[in-house]
């Protein structure tokens, strides 16, 4: 009996431990699966970045003959895959200078892959029509006058300021206790519920204020306007908690996984060269989000007409 | 007879329950006397005190810096969980690459063939109707991935479920260690299993197949050990008289004799595994959940509705075949060998020719595209009812009211309760129901909760969550009752309850925020439409089951069918429904983070702010505030020994 445990014992450890096993350089099980070249691409939630994605997997897998795979995980979780081979490319990121400093500058695993072409900026905004009615309400300083128009169930007594997902970055709460406005922040907790409830307010021409962000396809089914906020100054955002300025006007940009940028051949050099422009990418997150083509319809209506943007992105 | 136990038992009970809860109540209204000046004596503020918090996040935040750091490098990694890991890939892509070569019509043909050798020719159709209509709304690959997520998945569970069960059922002490720690896992909500997975395995197929390892094997452990301890002792000591070993009479008494118990410990394993395999699309499952997840973005409810069909198909396929699989087994003799032989030979030959024909792939012609008519459904569905409608008002206007009626004075009331006298209330209901174990374990929890510094927002959480098994169980009660004298109403209602108990909860988010709006109204719907079936069935069930005789006597004493009910059913029941309800804390206490997509706020968000910030200290906090609400949520309403089977 003994003698039989230690050989079971023996060759487990035989099984399982005599190399050493790289958990990073780790593909996807269904990658790969018909025996070709394969890509992953990480695909953010918003529909911007799912634009950006299918028209890349559009080009890759029929210009240059790759297989694409696509992984959809939140911002901060994707750059620790993106580290790790998971995911070769982020296609669009809005900033995250914690996780930069980490994987850029300290463990070098990520490289910049140069911007996206498109400017995101963050916002407060009312629907226009609500705008055009109360002209004053798109400057902070007036806000608390219409407190009491935006009251819902949520907010008790004070207006409601409405912030969508958790992956996104968002000073808001700072921003309202260090403004001293009488508004309370109500997390939507996803995207998809905030754009939900965004379209319920308009159907029925309802005033509202919600945290937003441009580029985005939703501007165009409902109309919003920016509220000015204390103008944003250099550093003005360092500290989270004391936070009393906008938000900056960022240009997105791109990340590759440093192994794959150096190895990854003709992919890698489409990827790096990929850039477009903010109306570009409305077009392809209208046609999905609106239209509801599949991503794959989208791209390939968008890059049947626009030859002469992407032929450029070719190696 | 049975009348006067029946009425007797009604009688009884106030007498009995008042003497001993009268003396329980007094011992703790005894110590209250002397614990509660003193505690508001030094923190007399209504909110848990500061000075009993320990702060948690920094060790958290280090131990995940730790492990990102030394991740590709420490030895911990490169031997033990890089294997794990690796075989974790290599097994699911194996799966994956046969189930694709064998090709749909293989597959389909494969399914259908097993379904008939063990459960019949009804279910074997009903398998490979199944099957195509995945093909046929578009998401053959995607049900494969899944599909082979789960064999791995379900196996890997049933093994180290069936081991464990094994030594809890031969041994007495394992057995005590055990029992408690399944219990345990039994209550835990599946999204708090996902972030410690995470961190350790990156996102990706390996953590999800062990995150759902680890919440589908406890059911397979529990069955096994109690099918192994129930064996009929007359048989077993038959078997011993023969001069019989150990080994022997396990292998062919003890087992044989528990393959009821280990046939539906698999069933529950499956289901288990599968609404996993869904939830874990949020760390990079692949597969459905990931269709369902990423038609979120798009607020598409009818692409999400396309992926979610599939899961349920699978769910109700395999729910119905390995519960056939468990009758028949005990029924019959097995099967004649030269049957199976039958039936391999004729799959494989479907497989081959499948695949001589070119019939790998399923075709795209053959795609139907459901999303479209079902998104204007629900359009005009949210169209007409949101608000506006005469007389009642539109569902926002409930909300809205719901939300200042019920949720904010509940909310309120609790927060503003002194933290003591939350501990003493949560204290004599756990104790007069249950023992002092259970009162001592419900506290414990409680405090632990305020310990990690989250008391408010878990009071938040607690209020939606009382709010949400109320209404869950004045609906459940109701049409429990109804489907328990209506065979009609039953039969129409059984499989709108399967769509709901396994239709992934990601689906019926858009629904939910558009009929409701954001915030915590729509949360407390979702968890209502999700704990609803199990409730429904475990009081049909219950009242069904209630002796005949006492209801024919009721009868023949001439009571109405309302008295029927009130006096005969309802008190025999008494256990289902004490079960039913605390089913239903179970189960809305798991969907709490999903309220947390649509605005719940509190607990649920910040599990879902962790998850996606990879902030550990925020997520795993309130993660483990949520296990310890569970804990004490279950232990509050568990009045005797628990029974087997979550969501029944």
């Amino acid at each position: 009996m003994r003698l039989r445990t230690t050989a079971v014992v023996g060759s487990l450890v035989l099984l399982t431990g005599c190399g050493a096993a790289d958990m990073t350089q780790q593909a996807s099980p269904f990658a790969n699966a018909r025996g070709t070249k394969t890509v992953t691409l990480s695909v953010q939630s918003w529909v911007g970045a799912q634009a950006n994605v299918a028209v890349a997997q559009y080009l890759l897998e029929h210009e240059l003959g790759y297989r694409v795979d696509t992984v959809q995980v939140d911002e901060v979780p994707a750059w620790d895959a993106l580290s790790q081979g998971r995911v070769d490319a982020i296609l669009e990121d809005w900033g995250h200078p914690e996780q930069e400093q980490r994987y850029v500058e300290d463990k070098k695993t990520i490289v910049n892959g140069g911007g996206l072409g498109v400017t995101g900026h963050i916002g407060w905004f009312v629907p226009t029509y609500f705008a055009e009615e109360h002209p004053d309400v798109t400057d902070w300083k007036n806000l608390d006058k219409y407190a009491g128009l935006l009251r819902t169930p949520e907010s008790g007594g004070k207006g409601q300021l409405m912030d969508g997902s958790p992956s996104y970055v968002t000073n808001d709460q700072a921003l309202v206790k260090n403004l001293d406005l009488d508004y309370k922040v109500v997390f939507a907790g996803s995207e998809a519920a905030q754009i939900t409830q965004i379209k319920q307010f308009a159907k029925e021409k309802k005033p509202f204020l919600t945290y937003w962000y441009s580029p985005q396809w939703l501007f165009e089914k409902v109309p919003m306007t920016e509220v000015k906020l204390p103008p944003y100054e250099e550093g003005c955002d360092a500290d989270p908690a004391n936070v009393d300025c906008a938000y900056p006007h960022t240009p997105l940009q791109k990340y590759l996984n440093a192994g794959f940028a150096k190895d990854g051949g003709e992919a890698a050099a489409f990827l790096k060269k990929f850039r477009w422009t903010t109306e570009d990418q409305n077009e392809v997150s209208l046609m999905i989000a609106e239209q509801k083509l599949s991503p794959e319809e989208a791209a390939k209506k968008w890059v049947d007409s626009h030859e002469s943007v992407w032929k450029a992105w070719l190696p | 007879m049975a009348t006067i136990t029946a009425t007797a038992q009604k009688a009884s009970p106030p007498g009995i329950l008042a003497n001993r809860a009268v003396r329980k109540l007094l011992i703790l209204a005894a110590a209250a006397a002397i614990l509660v000046p003193l505690a508001h004596a030094q923190w007399s503020s209504g909110t848990w005190p500061a000075a009993f918090t320990v702060d948690v996040s920094e060790p958290l935040g280090k131990a995940s810096d730790w492990i990102i750091d030394n991740r590709d490098g420490h030895p911990l990694f490169l031997y033990f969980f890089g294997h794990v890991s690796n075989a974790v890939v290599l097994s699911v892509r194996a799966v994956y690459l046969a189930l694709l070569a064998v090709g749909w019509a293989g597959v389909t043909a494969v399914g259908a063939l097993v379904a008939w050798r063990v459960a019949g020719v009804k279910l074997a159709l009903g398998t490979a109707a199944a099957f195509l209509a995945c093909g046929l709304l578009g998401m053959w690959v995607p049900t494969m991935q899944t599909l082979a997520l789960m064999v791995v998945a379900v196996l890997a569970s049933v093994v180290a479920g069936a081991l464990l069960g094994l030594a809890a059922g031969l041994s007495d002490r394992m057995d005590r260690v055990l029992r408690p720690v399944l219990d345990t896992m039994q209550v835990l909500p599946a999204f708090a299993y996902l972030l410690p997975v995470v961190l350790v395995f990156g996102i990706g197929v390996p953590a999800a197949v062990l995150a759902t390892v680890v919440y589908a094997a406890p059911p397979m452990a529990r069955l096994t050990a109690l099918g192994l301890r129930g064996a009929d002792k007359e048989v077993l000591e038959a078997v011993e008289s023969l001069g019989t070993t150990a080994r022997q009479r396990l292998l062919t008494a003890r087992i044989p004799l528990a393959r009821r118990e280990l046939l539906l410990g698999l069933n529950q394993t499956i289901m288990m595994a599968l609404s996993m395999a869904v939830i874990a699309s949020v760390i990079g499952a692949g597969g459905l959940g990931d269709r369902v997840y990423q038609a979120l973005a798009s607020v598409d409810v009818g692409a999400a509705l396309a992926a979610g069909i599939p899961i349920v198909l699978l769910a109700v396929v395999l729910d119905r075949v390995t519960g056939a699989a468990g009758e028949r087994l005990v029924d019959d003799a097995p099967a004649a060998p030269a049957q199976w032989a039958y039936a391999l030979a004729a799959a494989v030959a479907v497989a081959v020719a499948g695949r001589l024909a070119g019939l790998l792939e399923w075709p795209e012609a053959w795609e139907a595209n459901i999303a479209e008519p079902v998104n204007r459904a629900v359009d005009w569905m949210t169209a007409h009812l949101y608000s506006g409608v005469p007389v009642v008002g539109g569902t926002a206007d409930w909300a809205g009211r719901f939300t200042t009626w019920v949720l904010d004075p509940l909310r309120d009331g609790l927060q503003w309760l002194p933290w003591w006298s939350v501990l003493l209330i949560v204290a004599a209901l756990a104790w007069l129901i249950g023992t002092w174990r259970t009162a001592l374990t419900a506290v414990l929890a409680l405090a632990a909760i305020g310990v990690l510094g989250v008391w408010k927002p878990s009071l938040d959480t607690l209020s939606q969550v009382l709010a949400a098994v109320a209404v869950t169980l004045v609906i459940g009660f109701a049409t429990g009752i109804a489907a328990a004298r209506s065979d009609r109403f039953e039969r129409w209602l059984r499989p709108v309850l399967d769509v709901f108990q396994t239709m992934p909860q990601f689906v019926y988010l858009i629904p939910v925020v558009a009929l409701f709006g954001v915030g915590r109204a729509p949360a407390v719907a979702a968890a209502v439409v999700y704990a609803l079936p199990a409730v429904v069935r475990i009081t049909a069930q219950g009242l069904r089951q209630v002796d005949p005789a006492a209801l024919e006597s009721a009868r023949s004493l001439g009571a109405t069918s309302g008295q029927q009910l009130r006096q005969v059913q309802l008190p025999l029941a008494r256990p289902a429904l004490l079960l039913a309800v605390n089913q239903g804390v179970v189960l809305v206490l798991a969907v709490v983070i999903i309220g947390g997509l649509v605005g719940g706020g509190a607990l649920g968000y910040q599990v879902v702010f962790g998850l996606a910030q990879g902030d550990l200290a925020t997520g795993l906090v309130a993660g483990a505030a949520i296990v310890c609400l569970g804990l004490m949520l279950d232990r509050v309403t568990q009045p005797t020994g628990r029974r087997t089977a979550k969501g029944a």
